[in-house]
């Protein structure tokens, strides 16, 4: 016998469901009428929209004197906001590529959703370093295209990395949400009663039937997607962290940098996510389908990746200890003491003490908690940024010209803005596309497998928690001594762990 | 009825097991133009049908290395060949510096590659298809299950397909026309 027994996963779809009720429950918000709700949301959004329009519009009349940047701090909001919004932008990615590799069944319930937050993050991120240029008007010179100067790019910069980069994330994102949209845009298209949505569907998907020799394509074309898009999304925040860590400033020439980033942005992003989820299951009732075990796994992934930035944190420290360079430790100690402090102890506070607190099944698995923590972690988050960039540049090498940064109310309605623009691309994906993975989350039901039907035809579902499999035990006449062990076993388990999700097998009488 | 042409003979089935038990019995009676229909990609339905491996791989292959060589071409001309920059006195070709854009550009052409490939090999888009005429068929996006014959194939003939169709237990079974 072997030491460890297996702990089947919990369902993933709750409820009684079958097929027709997936494609129901899903659809249904896209085909029926508009709630009113829709729109007083979409109010609010779009005159946050309209005040970013309006600040950038006035940004690109005056010019970036607008804001608050100074000598010697001449990046400000506009790169904190740039980072944070791009480290948002990572869990999508993340759910549906790296998930997807580690065979994490659960991300189907969520990967629809990550990813179109991904898009809208890392459009809200790309509009922070194109207005910083300064001269919109220019702003081309960032591509390799020729211009009046018949002048190339900088290979060498960072900053041209990061425009490669950025729109390379935000493209590739762009096509996996697309290639993962098509069957369920077919459904749609079969579900809609009136032309327009027939029409409008129908185009968009193409044309897909469902044919299984597509399905072979379009799985393949998934598994390479997803590889491709694992490198690249882990190569984003590093390359992010190049504009800062290629430099020679002290607290930003170090090598934890790329890593750090990565995992701060899954951090920020996977909080982003759980915000969004939270509040969407609730209101389009999707708890069947988002239901409270995701949340929990995504608060152990929250809990990993914060330990890991707080791991940095320290590092950090220790090594600008241990290089012995004395603007290196001066900068440390200043972020911790300094004119920043408030802004460093809000930092330490929200990223490294918040996500612990999920070290408790109690609170992980509670939702009105996660929530809160989800948000604290996405302000810690903004404020590490501001550390990082800010402090470092307005205490760095000769004190005489240091100069404590503000910003100006023109900074702040951009960022404020920002929002505008996230929530009325997220309420427009709400209302008109699907927002789970329809056919994906049906492939993943035991109705899918067809060994569930092994039994003439018939379906019969699987066995999901151990205690059921305790009564076939009983039930049997003839006990051998392997399956009595099995029994006893089992019985001196406490009740209570048969609903923890089964991440790894778990040693028996542990 | 009889001016249009038969395309092929479709069934519908209630569950995955069906599907895959009828295809296999396909195979075996030797048709090859048929293709199944379903909601989801059905696991086994590959072995089942004996699908060929997808030709996807090799697109990507090609659209990479045209990514990974045009980069590292389009940066060698641009700084070394056509408008040399003295940069900190780093060289002109500068290796190092570049394999972030080449990182890049190499996984952005095989995303390319990968999507239109795939769409490629699909033959979509294409708007119209005979199964469209058939109103059941919208379930085929739902929760059932199809599969079709097609007339073309050298061994169809009508009444033996319905009969396949009939006994292994199909819920619906339709003419579809051209």
């Amino acid at each position: 016998m072997s030491k460890y027994e297996y702990i089947p996963e919990a369902k993933l779809v709750k409820g009684n469901h079958d097929f027709a009720s997936i494609t129901h429950l899903v659809t249904d918000v896209n085909l029926r009428r508009t709630p009113t709700m829709w729109y007083l949301l979409m109010l609010p959004a779009n005159g946050l929209l309209l005040l970013l329009l309006g600040s950038i519009g006035y940004l690109f009349w005056e010019g970036t004197g607008i804001w608050g940047l100074t000598n010697p701090v001449g990046w400000g909001w506009a790169i904190i906001n740039f980072v944070w919004w791009v480290g948002i932008g990572h869990a999508g990615t993340l759910i549906s590529a790296i998930l997807f590799l580690f065979r994490q069944d659960w991300r189907t319930a969520i990967n629809r959703f990550a990813e179109a937050m991904t898009i809208f993050a890392v459009m809200c991120a790309l509009i922070f370093p194109a207005i910083h240029v300064g001269r919109i008007w220019v702003i081309y010179w960032v591509f390799p295209i020729p211009n009046q100067m018949v002048m190339w790019p900088n290979f060498n910069s960072p900053l041209l990395w990061d425009v490669f980069a950025v729109s390379t994330y935000f493209t590739v994102s762009l096509l996996f949400w697309y290639v993962g949209l098509v069957p369920d845009l077919a459904t749609l298209r079969d579900k809609a009663t009136d032309k327009i949505r027939q029409i409008g569907y129908g185009l968009f998907s193409l044309g897909w039937n469902g044919s299984s020799r597509h399905w072979w394509n379009y799985e393949k074309a998934y598994m390479i997607l997803a590889g491709l898009a694992t490198p690249l999304v882990l190569s984003v925040h590093t390359i992010v962290s190049f504009d800062f860590a290629v430099s020679v400033i002290p607290g930003w020439h170090t090598t934890i940098f790329p890593p750090y980033f990565v995992a701060g942005a899954i951090f920020s992003g996977f909080a982003m996510v759980l915000t969004l989820m939270i509040i969407t299951r609730e209101v389009y009732g999707m708890k069947d389908i988002m239901t409270d075990d995701h949340m929990e796994k995504m608060n152990i992934i929250i809990m990993v990746t914060g330990s890991m930035v707080g791991f940095a944190y320290l590092m950090e420290f220790f090594i600008a200890w241990y290089s012995g360079v004395e603007y290196e430790k001066a900068i440390f100690i200043l972020r911790a003491t300094g004119p920043y402090a408030w802004a460093y102890w809000i930092m330490m506070g929200c990223n490294v003490i918040s996500p612990q607190f999920f070290w408790s099944k109690k609170l992980r698995t509670n939702v009105k908690f996660t929530f809160f923590i989800s948000i604290v972690v996405n302000i810690g988050m903004w404020f590490e940024r501001f550390v990082i960039t800010v402090s470092s540049l307005a205490t760095d090498y000769l004190p005489s010209s240091w100069d404590y940064y503000s910003p100006t109310i023109w900074d702040v309605i951009t960022y404020v803005g920002t929002f505008g623009l996230f929530g009325t691309m997220f309420l427009l994906f709400l209302r008109f596309l699907p927002m789970i993975a329809i056919a994906e989350i049906k492939a993943v039901m035991p109705q899918a497998d067809p060994h569930n039907y092994d039994n003439n035809g018939k379906y019969i579902p699987p066995k999901e928690k151990i205690q059921s499999y305790v009564k076939i035990i009983n039930s049997t006449d003839n006990i051998s001594i392997e399956q009595d062990n099995e029994k006893i076993t089992i019985q001196d388990e406490p009740k209570s762990k048969t609903l923890e999700p089964a991440f790894f097998v778990k040693p028996k009488n542990a | 009825m009889e001016q249009r042409n038969l395309y092929g003979i479709l069934a519908e089935f209630d569950n995955p097991k069906e599907l895959i038990d009828i295809s296999k019995e396909v195979v075996e009676l030797g048709y090859d133009k048929f293709d199944t229909y379903s909601p989801f990609p059905i696991h086994g339905i590959d072995k089942a049908m004996k699908l060929k491996k997808s030709k996807l791989g090799w697109i990507v292959l090609g659209h990479g290395i045209l990514g990974f060589c045009g980069a590292l071409a389009m940066m060698y001309f641009m700084s070394v060949i056509d408008y040399p920059l003295n940069i900190g006195g780093k060289p002109f070709f500068n290796v190092p510096a570049w394999v972030p854009v080449t990182f890049e550009l190499t996984i952005l052409l095989s995303a390319f590659g990968t999507v239109f490939g795939m769409f490629f090999l699909n033959g979509l888009p294409r708007f119209n298809h005979p199964l469209f005429n058939i109103e059941r068929f919208k379930n085929s996006t739902d929760d059932k299950f199809f599969i079709c014959i097609e007339a073309s194939d050298s061994k169809f003939h009508t009444d033996i397909v319905l009969d396949l169709f009939k006994n292994a237990g199909a819920s619906y079974i339709e003419e579809v026309y051209e």
